[in-house]
């Protein structure tokens, strides 16, 4: 979990680094990001209070955003090879036990590829309105 | 036929402005007061308002049911059969209802529910039902006057979690089972999709005995870690993705409960070429069983989104199953000739693009959508996405992660050992297909496949009594069969001597 290495493998749209300092202000220290797959939300992280899943040698740490560490289990990263992680924020209210980032907003992480040209993607329909 | 949308005039189902959390066999405000609408993908329209719950009305939750589990655990397994056989009964009566209800809200198709979904939460509580009579404990002469005996005691109070995919079949895998082994629950239900399974519980309500089942919507991150953390919990089951499915073994690793959690899969559909050689029934079912990854749209834990074709059929077999697939109707949900509903959210719709060119950046060939499908009139809002089929290599991420979508990765294989490699390259193993004529190979590959279901020359079936679960990441327990209820009970031993004579040892 070598943090200098791979610290530059995730980067934040200004709609993120904005959900993170609210966050952090709410709850008054770093929270954290897990990358998730599998069923349904599989896909997108999950933004906790910092320390609350606790990782090991299983994860790998993809960088730190504003003082928020992000990880992706080992074996997950090995098989999507996806060298850069862009931390955004869409509509639609969070999944499993995430932090929202903000009102009926959650968090996604986007591929450079498939980042949308201009990167907020919270503009979107949402299908549950608060 | 076309159903008539929940709330309007002439529906089967009628929606009230507002709903409340079930706890206690009564219908409770969340503490706090606050609600939020509940759309449907159909239309993004508003359906109707929930509670917006928060750790209070866990608590509240778990009162009921702690109030009501003793009186539960001890009644006689004929009384909780009763019950879950009158569960089953009143499902039935209201199958229409429920399956629109389900329909609409999470934006499946109403000829899914009708023929699925609402039938198999029938056939789940009437299976439980039997299994709970049939129940029985064991005991052992371990010598002529000591005797073990062992009886199976119900856990307590047990937290439920559960998806969005299936809003009223996920409730009843996990509630028939749990009731059935004589422990009440605390469910929540999956963000997205919180309504319905208030349906199922106005229809069970006045043969459910209070406190048993108490249903709390709200969001995850605060209801669902409540539940999940709570110490007045005897277990904690889940199905959702695998980040969560960590911290739920981490929870009940924390209050030292058990806990079983289901994660998902990208599932292989192995076409061996005798599929091939008669152009008959089996044939036309083997295509069917290609196109079932669109069932439900594709967002079903073990979508089989890998197709594997032995390469000497491979374009004639995709030819057929490419037609099949331009045949595939999409739109209303609630019309019964529709066969492709909208995904459950727009969120979802939108990774499914990305997945798409994620796919297409790693070279995969899209051979049929890719794209969101455009349907008209009232449903133009509607997060429909079209049936997709990429070509590519398993070592593409498009192979190598659930999309949760109408989109399936299809590949080629020489022979059965190359079929199985490729089967088994994956970080999943929740299911699997295997499609052949020759019987001892579907055995074979059966057997090898490293999935907790393998489907043979059939798919995407879900009969209470075949057991289903995950090996690798996807997840630990098995659901469906009698052996849940060692999941939802603990095993007491009575060790009796009826001899009379001392040890001897003081």
């Amino acid at each position: 979990m070598s943090q200098t290495a791979e610290s530059l493998r995730v980067t934040a749209t200004p709609a993120a680094h904005e959900a993170i300092a609210r966050l952090r202000a709410a709850e008054g220290r770093p929270v954290m990001f897990a990358q998730s797959g599998g069923c349904c939300a599989g896909s997108t992280p999950m933004c906790y209070p910092g320390g609350e899943l606790i990782v090991g040698d299983a994860d790998v740490l993809l960088g730190e955003i504003d003082g928020c560490l992000f990880y992706i289990d080992r074996r997950l990263d090995e098989a999507w090879h996806q060298d850069q992680f862009i931390l955004d924020v869409a509509a639609g209210e969070p999944e499993g036990f995430s932090l929202p980032a903000g009102d009926n907003l959650h968090f996604v992480t986007r591929t450079p590829a498939c980042a949308p040209p201009a990167a907020p993607a919270a503009g979107s329909a949402p299908h549950r309105a608060p | 036929m076309r159903y008539v949308p929940p709330g309007q005039p002439g529906s089967v189902v009628p929606v009230e402005a507002r709903y409340e959390n079930f706890i206690g066999g009564k219908w409770i405000a969340p503490t706090d007061g606050k609600y939020r609408v509940d759309l449907s993908p159909a239309t993004a329209g508003s359906i109707t308002e929930v509670p917006n719950s928060t750790p209070a009305d866990i608590e509240l939750a778990l009162d009921a049911a702690h109030a009501a589990k003793d009186a539960w655990g001890e009644m006689p397994a004929a009384g909780r059969a009763e019950v879950l056989n009158a569960i089953a009964d009143a499902v039935e009566k209201n199958k229409e209802m429920l399956a629109v209800a389900e329909s609409w809200e999470n934006g499946k198709p109403v000829r899914e529910t009708l023929a699925a979904d609402v039938p198999l939460v029938v056939d789940h509580f009437r299976y439980f039902a039997a299994a709970a009579r049939a129940e029985e404990g064991r005991s052992t002469e371990i010598d002529k006057d000591l005797v073990a005996y062992h009886f199976r005691e119900p856990l307590g109070v047990v937290g439920q979690i559960i998806p969005f995919n299936f809003p009223l079949l996920m409730a009843a895998w996990k509630l028939a089972p749990a009731l059935a082994a004589g422990n009440c629950s605390v469910i929540k239900p999956a963000s997205p999709t919180p309504w319905s399974i208030l349906k199922l519980m106005e229809t069970i309500e006045d043969v459910l005995p209070p406190g048993v089942i108490n249903v709390v919507n709200g969001p995850g991150g605060q209801i669902g870690k409540a539940l999940a953390t709570n110490p007045r919990i005897a277990k904690i089951s889940f199905t959702g993705e695998t980040v969560t499915g960590r911290l739920i073994m981490q929870y009940a690793a924390q209050n030292l409960i058990p806990s079983t959690v289901e994660l998902g899969g990208k599932s292989p559909n192995i076409f061996f070429g005798d599929v091939m050689a008669s152009d008959d029934e089996f044939l036309d079912k083997a295509v069917e069983g290609l196109i079932l990854y669109a069932f439900n749209k594709g967002e079903v834990c073990t979508c089989p989104s890998r197709a594997l074709i032995q390469e000497d059929i491979y374009d004639e077999f995709m030819a057929r199953c490419l037609d099949r697939i331009a045949a595939i109707r999409q739109g209303n949900p609630l019309d019964t000739e529709t066969q492709l509903g909208p995904q459950v959210s727009a969120d979802q719709m939108e990774k499914i693009a990305s997945y798409v060119e994620i796919g297409r950046g790693e070279g995969a060939e899209v051979l049929t959508g890719g794209q969101r499908a455009a349907v008209g009139g009232e449903f133009a809002d509607g997060y429909y996405f079209q049936p997709t089929v990429l070509r590519g290599d398993n070592k593409m991420r498009v192979f190598q992660e659930e999309i949760f979508g109408p989109v399936l990765a299809a590949t080629t294989f020489r022979d059965d050992a190359e079929a199985l490699a490729i089967a088994n390259d994956t970080l999943y193993g929740l299911g699997a297909g295997v499609w052949t004529r020759d019987g001892t190979r579907a055995y074979q590959m059966g057997r090898a496949i490293k999935a907790g279901r393998v489907w043979t020359n059939c798919y995407h079936q879900y009969p209470a009594g075949a057991a289903f679960g995950g090996y690798k990441i996807s997840g630990i327990g098995r659901e469906n069969h009698r052996m849940m209820l060692d999941h939802y009970s603990q095993t007491k031993n009575l060790l009796v001597s009826y001899s009379t004579k001392p040890l001897g040892l003081f």
